[in-house]
């Protein structure tokens, strides 16, 4: 694993994996949302809304799948001081927010003619709304850091915070939920139609083929800023 | 050593002390509990019903209130460097500065739970409930607060950042703590609180600790 520390070898193994994952992802993703938009049947049950779960359910395993990515990432650095990682996880913060609020806005405009309503204090909808400000502080405090020039250590140990406190957040929120009221709707727990199920999966692969893309493109955006920064200071070294 | 440390971490946290924190906490979360009458109107049956929740809500704010002075003071002073030169390690410091805060925050907030329940008209049996639930959920706000107040220790806006950073980590506490007040019967919430707040306290001193470390590296 020291291996990719070197910042020479993971540029040249990112070099040509981040267009590959774009391009592979955007392929993928958009073909999956024309499939689901407009080749696949309506559902018997939700109509023509079921389309919007092409893009609804990629957005909700991203959106926790960035904070995964940055939690393992925080952890690695924290063990290891594996560099790398603190950029991973600085890069993996902002792709991870944008899934979670397209997450948040797919799931109210369902919620819209489903439920009759904009926003529901539905278990999972709920925890995804704390999830969002959880990115949010995490984010901040990495910004904060950074323009500060604080360790880095500082927002991996936060990730790590919010890692312990994701799984706990979930549970007492669905808690919480069943005290206040019974579940406005339950998913039909039959398995998911095929003609479902394979566009959704190609969506799901997609987009996270593309939220690795745009991660990597990130890293090696913070790594060129680090790199620019040393430089000029070389210089300013040498002019001297 | 380590009763030592408490001794200097309560003079310097209590009501009085050289911290000069302690009582303001306790007036503003009693400033929420007043706004909130003043938003929603006077109904005594609406804040009886919705009392417990607003006294859960003022101290959760009340809880961020003090989080600016908790570690910041000392770590510019380099206490904590003198205590690690000292043999005690961050985590021990931090350990005695988490007690210290609860020490300093939790008895006084339970004492202004009783005024608030009666600006709110709850009932005695509901105020008992609120009482247990905040007794068993401050640990776990100390601990989330004093984590939260090492991270930001090192950097100038910590204060607002902080805030930011506590609501969506403390909402669990405030599921489970409030949550008690809608089952009076069951021991379920309280002892869910109780848990959660314990796990809090076992994790923060380790991540204080480590951010106290990190803050010197830099």
């Amino acid at each position: 694993m020291h291996g990719f520390a070197n910042p020479k070898r993971f540029l040249s193994l990112a070099n040509w994996l981040t267009p590959l994952l774009l391009v592979v992802g955007l392929v993928l993703s958009a073909g999956a949302l024309y499939w689901g938009l407009f080749e696949v049947p309506p559902d018997r049950l939700m109509g023509e809304t079921v389309r919007i779960l092409f893009l609804h359910v990629p957005a909700a395993w991203l959106g926790m799948g960035g904070w995964t990515a940055i939690a393992l990432s925080s952890l690695v650095f924290l063990v290891w001081r594996h560099p790398l990682a603190a950029l991973a996880a600085r890069a993996a913060a902002l792709p991870g927010l944008v899934f979670t609020v397209v997450c948040l806005a797919t799931g109210s405009i369902w919620g819209r003619p489903t439920w009759g309503t904009w926003w529901v204090w539905d278990g999972r909808l709920t925890s995804m709304l704390v999830l969002a400000f959880l990115y949010f502080a995490y984010i901040a405090l990495a910004q904060a850091a950074e323009r500060e020039g604080v360790s880095p250590r500082i927002p991996a140990l936060f990730g790590l915070l919010g890692a312990i406190n994701i799984p706990i957040i979930n549970r007492s929120v669905v808690w919480w939920n069943s005290l206040h009221q019974p579940p406005s709707i339950t998913m039909g727990k039959s398995a998911i139609d095929p003609e479902f199920l394979i566009p959704l999966l190609v969506a799901v692969a997609g987009f996270s083929l593309l939220f690795g893309g745009v991660v990597l493109a990130r890293m090696r955006a913070l790594l060129a800023d680090v790199q620019a920064e040393a430089r000029l200071r070389r210089r300013a070294m040498e002019a001297v | 050593m380590i009763g030592t440390l408490l001794r200097r971490d309560l003079g310097l946290l209590l009501p009085g002390g050289r911290g000069g924190g302690g009582v303001l906490p306790l007036l503003f979360f009693l400033a929420v509990a007043m706004l909130y009458p003043f938003a929603v109107g006077p109904d005594a049956q609406l804040l009886a019903r919705t009392g417990g929740g607003v006294i859960w809500v003022a101290a959760l704010l009340a809880a961020i209130l003090p989080l600016e002075k908790l570690v910041a003071a000392d770590l510019e002073a380099g206490v904590f460097d003198q205590l690690h030169l000292r043999g005690v390690s961050e985590e021990w410091a931090m350990t005695s500065r988490l007690l210290a805060h609860w020490l300093a925050f939790a008895p006084l907030l339970l004492l202004a739970t009783l005024p608030a329940a009666a600006l709110l008209g709850i009932s005695e049996a509901t105020t008992r409930i609120v009482l247990l639930g905040l007794l068993a959920g401050t640990p776990g706000l100390a601990a989330v607060g004093l984590a939260v107040a090492a991270l930001t220790a090192s950097l100038r806006g910590g204060a607002a950042l902080a805030g930011l950073m506590v609501i969506p980590l403390a909402v669990p506490i405030l599921i489970f703590g409030a949550g008690t007040l809608a089952r009076p019967d069951d021991t379920g919430g309280l002892l869910l609180t109780a848990a959660l707040s314990l796990g809090l306290c076992a994790v923060t001193p380790f991540v204080a600790g480590g951010a106290i470390r990190a803050a010197r590296e830099a």
